[in-house]
Protein backbone atom coordinates (compact mmCIF):
# COMPACT_ATOMS: atom_id res chain seq x y z
CA UNK A 1 0.00 0.00 0.00
CA UNK A 2 1.04 3.42 -0.92
CA UNK A 3 -0.24 6.06 1.43
CA UNK A 4 -0.24 9.74 0.99
CA UNK A 5 -0.44 11.35 4.52
CA UNK A 6 -3.77 12.52 4.13
CA UNK A 7 -5.60 9.41 2.99
CA UNK A 8 -3.94 7.34 5.59
CA UNK A 9 -5.77 9.23 8.27
CA UNK A 10 -8.57 9.09 6.10
CA UNK A 11 -8.47 5.57 5.29
CA UNK A 12 -10.78 5.35 2.93
CA UNK A 13 -13.30 7.26 4.47
CA UNK A 14 -13.27 4.83 7.53
CA UNK A 15 -10.65 6.85 9.57
CA UNK A 16 -13.32 7.36 12.55
CA UNK A 17 -14.08 3.37 12.97
CA UNK A 18 -10.13 2.47 12.20
CA UNK A 19 -8.45 5.08 14.26
CA UNK A 20 -11.17 4.78 16.66
CA UNK A 21 -10.45 1.24 17.61
CA UNK A 22 -6.85 1.26 17.39
CA UNK A 23 -6.56 4.60 19.11
CA UNK A 24 -8.53 3.34 21.91
CA UNK A 25 -6.82 -0.32 22.24
CA UNK A 26 -3.42 1.74 22.35
CA UNK A 27 -4.47 3.91 24.89
CA UNK A 28 -6.10 1.21 27.39
CA UNK A 29 -3.23 -0.91 26.97
CA UNK A 30 -1.36 1.91 27.99
CA UNK A 31 -2.85 2.31 30.86
CA UNK A 32 -2.86 -1.10 31.92
CA UNK A 33 0.74 -0.94 31.72
CA UNK A 34 1.17 2.75 33.70
CA UNK A 35 -1.50 1.38 36.47
CA UNK A 36 1.07 -1.55 36.50
CA UNK A 37 4.32 0.16 36.81
CA UNK A 38 3.02 2.34 39.47
CA UNK A 39 2.28 -0.80 41.41
CA UNK A 40 5.22 -2.68 40.86
CA UNK A 41 6.96 1.32 41.66
CA UNK A 42 4.78 1.15 45.20
CA UNK A 43 6.37 -2.37 46.24
CA UNK A 44 9.57 -1.09 45.74
CA UNK A 45 9.61 1.61 48.07
CA UNK A 46 7.60 -0.42 50.60
CA UNK A 47 10.04 -3.44 50.75
CA UNK B 1 18.67 -37.64 39.36
CA UNK B 2 21.78 -35.70 37.52
CA UNK B 3 22.50 -32.41 38.65
CA UNK B 4 21.25 -31.12 34.93
CA UNK B 5 17.91 -32.28 35.56
CA UNK B 6 14.87 -29.18 35.80
CA UNK B 7 13.44 -28.67 39.02
CA UNK B 8 9.75 -28.05 38.03
CA UNK B 9 8.36 -28.31 41.20
CA UNK B 10 11.04 -25.50 42.45
CA UNK B 11 9.15 -23.44 40.83
CA UNK B 12 5.93 -24.00 42.07
CA UNK B 13 7.28 -21.65 45.10
CA UNK B 14 6.55 -18.09 44.76
CA UNK B 15 9.44 -16.89 45.87
CA UNK B 16 12.00 -19.07 43.23
CA UNK B 17 8.83 -18.61 40.78
CA UNK B 18 9.65 -14.16 41.08
CA UNK B 19 13.01 -13.82 39.63
CA UNK B 20 12.21 -16.22 36.57
CA UNK B 21 8.54 -14.68 36.07
CA UNK B 22 11.10 -11.27 35.76
CA UNK B 23 13.15 -12.56 33.39
CA UNK B 24 10.65 -14.18 31.25
CA UNK B 25 8.16 -10.95 31.33
CA UNK B 26 11.20 -8.86 29.84
CA UNK B 27 11.69 -11.48 26.86
CA UNK B 28 7.66 -11.62 26.06
CA UNK B 29 7.84 -7.41 26.38
CA UNK B 30 10.55 -6.85 23.55
CA UNK B 31 8.73 -9.52 21.56
CA UNK B 32 5.63 -7.77 21.93
CA UNK B 33 6.86 -4.49 20.68
CA UNK B 34 8.82 -6.18 18.15
CA UNK B 35 5.93 -8.41 17.18
CA UNK B 36 3.51 -4.87 16.99
CA UNK B 37 5.42 -2.80 14.84
CA UNK B 38 5.70 -6.15 12.43
CA UNK B 39 2.28 -6.56 12.46
CA UNK B 40 0.73 -2.70 12.32
CA UNK B 41 3.54 -2.50 8.78
CA UNK B 42 1.94 -5.52 7.19
CA UNK B 43 -1.31 -4.81 8.59
CA UNK B 44 -1.34 -0.72 7.06
CA UNK B 45 1.43 -1.09 4.26
CA UNK B 46 1.18 -4.50 3.06
CA UNK B 47 -2.12 -5.97 3.29
CA UNK B 48 -4.10 -4.25 0.15
CA UNK B 49 -7.67 -2.73 0.40
CA UNK B 50 -10.13 -5.10 0.60
CA UNK B 51 -13.18 -5.40 -2.58
CA UNK B 52 -15.94 -5.64 -0.70
CA UNK B 53 -15.50 -3.81 2.80
CA UNK B 54 -12.58 -1.32 2.12
CA UNK B 55 -10.40 0.13 4.46
CA UNK B 56 -12.89 -0.70 7.63
CA UNK B 57 -11.59 -4.30 7.31
CA UNK B 58 -8.37 -2.72 8.95
CA UNK B 59 -10.52 -3.33 11.96
CA UNK B 60 -9.66 -6.74 12.02
CA UNK B 61 -6.29 -6.92 12.94
CA UNK B 62 -6.77 -5.94 16.57
CA UNK B 63 -10.54 -7.34 16.60
CA UNK B 64 -10.05 -10.84 16.30
CA UNK B 65 -6.22 -11.31 18.12
CA UNK B 66 -8.30 -9.40 21.06
CA UNK B 67 -11.59 -12.10 20.71
CA UNK B 68 -9.11 -14.54 20.32
CA UNK B 69 -7.09 -13.67 23.24
CA UNK B 70 -10.54 -12.41 25.67
CA UNK B 71 -11.06 -16.46 25.36
CA UNK B 72 -8.04 -18.24 25.91
CA UNK B 73 -6.88 -16.01 28.90
CA UNK B 74 -10.26 -17.03 30.66
CA UNK B 75 -9.33 -20.81 29.79
CA UNK B 76 -5.94 -20.42 31.24
CA UNK B 77 -7.63 -18.28 34.27
CA UNK B 78 -9.97 -20.78 34.79
CA UNK B 79 -6.97 -23.83 34.74
CA UNK B 80 -4.81 -21.62 36.94
CA UNK B 81 -8.25 -21.58 39.38
CA UNK B 82 -8.57 -25.30 39.30
CA UNK B 83 -5.47 -26.13 39.62
CA UNK B 84 -4.95 -23.81 43.06
CA UNK B 85 -8.44 -25.11 43.94
CA UNK B 86 -7.67 -29.14 43.54
CA UNK B 87 -4.07 -28.65 45.11
CA UNK B 88 -4.31 -25.50 47.27
CA UNK B 89 -1.03 -24.06 45.75
CA UNK B 90 -0.98 -20.31 46.52
CA UNK B 91 0.53 -19.47 43.38
CA UNK B 92 -2.38 -21.53 41.23
CA UNK B 93 -4.57 -18.16 42.83
CA UNK B 94 -1.77 -15.53 42.28
CA UNK B 95 -1.74 -16.64 38.00
CA UNK B 96 -5.51 -17.00 38.01
CA UNK B 97 -5.98 -13.06 39.64
CA UNK B 98 -3.45 -11.82 37.75
CA UNK B 99 -4.77 -12.91 34.57
CA UNK B 100 -8.08 -11.75 34.59
CA UNK B 101 -7.41 -7.99 34.09
CA UNK B 102 -6.19 -8.72 31.35
CA UNK B 103 -8.45 -11.08 30.32
CA UNK B 104 -11.00 -8.61 30.79
CA UNK B 105 -9.26 -5.42 28.80
CA UNK B 106 -9.15 -8.11 25.56
CA UNK B 107 -12.84 -9.16 26.19
CA UNK B 108 -13.73 -4.95 26.04
CA UNK B 109 -11.35 -3.97 23.18
CA UNK B 110 -13.07 -6.64 20.95
CA UNK B 111 -16.33 -5.57 22.20
CA UNK B 112 -15.26 -1.91 21.36
CA UNK B 113 -13.55 -2.49 17.84
CA UNK B 114 -16.38 -5.02 16.97
CA UNK B 115 -19.09 -1.95 17.73
CA UNK B 116 -16.55 0.21 15.33
CA UNK B 117 -16.41 -2.12 12.42
CA UNK B 118 -20.09 -3.25 12.91
CA UNK B 119 -21.40 0.51 12.07
CA UNK B 120 -20.01 0.71 9.10
CA UNK B 121 -20.33 -2.77 7.71
CA UNK B 122 -23.50 -3.71 9.63
CA UNK B 123 -25.24 -0.48 10.54
CA UNK B 124 -25.29 -0.85 14.07
CA UNK B 125 -23.12 -0.20 16.53
CA UNK B 126 -24.43 -3.41 18.39
CA UNK B 127 -27.19 -6.24 18.12
CA UNK B 128 -28.18 -8.96 20.82
CA UNK B 129 -27.24 -11.91 18.48
CA UNK B 130 -25.48 -14.58 19.85
CA UNK B 131 -21.83 -14.02 19.48
CA UNK B 132 -22.10 -10.57 20.67
CA UNK B 133 -23.70 -11.40 23.82
CA UNK B 134 -22.22 -14.15 24.64
CA UNK B 135 -18.95 -12.11 24.37
CA UNK B 136 -20.38 -9.49 26.72
CA UNK B 137 -20.83 -12.35 28.89
CA UNK B 138 -17.96 -13.08 29.27
CA UNK B 139 -16.99 -9.73 30.24
CA UNK B 140 -19.35 -9.57 33.06
CA UNK B 141 -17.50 -13.49 34.21
CA UNK B 142 -14.03 -11.70 34.55
CA UNK B 143 -15.54 -8.37 36.10
CA UNK B 144 -17.68 -11.33 38.54
CA UNK B 145 -14.35 -12.77 39.15
CA UNK B 146 -12.62 -9.35 40.22
CA UNK B 147 -15.29 -8.57 42.22
CA UNK B 148 -15.47 -11.39 44.21
CA UNK B 149 -12.10 -12.05 44.49
CA UNK B 150 -11.56 -8.42 45.98
CA UNK B 151 -14.71 -8.71 48.30
CA UNK B 152 -13.26 -11.49 50.48
CA UNK B 153 -10.52 -10.54 52.42
CA UNK B 154 -9.14 -14.15 53.65
CA UNK B 155 -6.87 -14.85 50.34
CA UNK B 156 -7.51 -18.51 50.35
CA UNK B 157 -11.31 -18.47 50.47
CA UNK B 158 -11.32 -15.78 47.91
CA UNK B 159 -9.47 -18.14 45.17
CA UNK B 160 -12.03 -20.92 46.41
CA UNK B 161 -14.64 -18.71 45.51
CA UNK B 162 -13.46 -17.16 42.22
CA UNK B 163 -12.20 -21.00 41.16
CA UNK B 164 -15.88 -22.12 41.42
CA UNK B 165 -17.02 -18.75 39.42
CA UNK B 166 -14.22 -19.36 36.78
CA UNK B 167 -15.04 -23.27 36.27
CA UNK B 168 -18.16 -22.66 36.02
CA UNK B 169 -18.03 -19.75 33.81
CA UNK B 170 -15.92 -21.77 31.18
CA UNK B 171 -18.82 -23.08 29.59
CA UNK B 172 -19.10 -20.17 27.77
CA UNK B 173 -16.38 -19.77 25.93
CA UNK B 174 -17.40 -22.64 23.42
CA UNK B 175 -20.64 -21.27 23.20
CA UNK B 176 -18.87 -17.83 21.98
CA UNK B 177 -16.73 -19.83 19.62
CA UNK B 178 -19.23 -21.99 18.20
CA UNK B 179 -22.23 -19.17 18.55
CA UNK B 180 -21.97 -18.42 14.68
CA UNK B 181 -22.03 -22.01 13.72
CA UNK B 182 -25.39 -23.12 16.36
CA UNK B 183 -27.20 -20.06 15.93
CA UNK B 184 -28.21 -17.51 12.97
CA UNK B 185 -25.88 -14.20 13.18
CA UNK B 186 -24.91 -11.56 11.97
CA UNK B 187 -21.98 -12.29 13.00
CA UNK B 188 -19.51 -13.61 10.03
CA UNK B 189 -18.66 -17.28 10.78
CA UNK B 190 -14.62 -18.01 11.65
CA UNK B 191 -11.93 -16.70 8.63
CA UNK B 192 -9.42 -19.13 10.14
CA UNK B 193 -9.56 -22.47 11.25
CA UNK B 194 -7.59 -25.41 11.58
CA UNK B 195 -9.62 -27.64 9.49
CA UNK B 196 -10.12 -25.20 6.75
CA UNK B 197 -8.04 -23.56 4.38
CA UNK B 198 -7.93 -19.49 5.68
CA UNK B 199 -10.59 -17.38 3.64
CA UNK B 200 -8.77 -14.28 3.34
CA UNK B 201 -5.48 -12.70 1.55
CA UNK B 202 -2.44 -14.25 3.02
CA UNK B 203 -0.78 -10.92 3.83
CA UNK B 204 -3.84 -10.02 5.52
CA UNK B 205 -3.54 -13.44 7.39
CA UNK B 206 -0.07 -12.54 8.39
CA UNK B 207 -1.34 -9.22 9.92
CA UNK B 208 -3.76 -10.86 11.41
CA UNK B 209 -1.45 -13.63 13.40
CA UNK B 210 1.76 -11.27 14.04
CA UNK B 211 -0.68 -9.22 16.29
CA UNK B 212 -2.57 -12.13 17.86
CA UNK B 213 1.27 -12.90 18.86
CA UNK B 214 1.82 -9.29 19.68
CA UNK B 215 -1.10 -9.59 22.20
CA UNK B 216 0.37 -12.86 23.39
CA UNK B 217 3.35 -11.43 24.37
CA UNK B 218 2.12 -8.78 25.77
CA UNK B 219 -0.17 -10.91 27.94
CA UNK B 220 2.37 -12.84 29.43
CA UNK B 221 4.27 -9.94 30.23
CA UNK B 222 1.81 -8.12 32.11
CA UNK B 223 0.42 -11.08 33.95
CA UNK B 224 3.57 -11.73 35.18
CA UNK B 225 4.81 -8.85 36.07
CA UNK B 226 1.41 -8.53 38.21
CA UNK B 227 2.12 -12.11 39.42
CA UNK B 228 5.38 -10.73 41.19
CA UNK B 229 3.30 -8.05 42.45
CA UNK B 230 0.99 -10.19 43.76
CA UNK B 231 4.07 -12.25 45.79
CA UNK B 232 5.07 -8.92 46.65
CA UNK B 233 2.23 -8.16 48.38
CA UNK B 234 0.96 -11.68 49.66
CA UNK B 235 3.83 -13.84 49.87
Amino acid sequence: MNWTFAEFWHMGGYGFYVWGSYGVTFVLLAIELVVLRKRIQRNETAA
Amino acid sequence: MTARTIHWFWYASPQTFFPLAGKIARVCAVLAVLLGIAGLYVGFFVAPTDAQQGESYRIIFIHVPAAWMSMFLYVVMAFWAAIGFAMHTRLSGMMARSLAPTGALFTFIALWTGSLWGKPTWGTWWVWDARLTSELILLFLYFGFMALQASIDDRRRADRAGAVLAIVGVVNVPIIYYSVNWWNTLHQGASVSLTRAPTMAKTMLVGMLLMALCFWMYSIAVALWRVRCEITENG
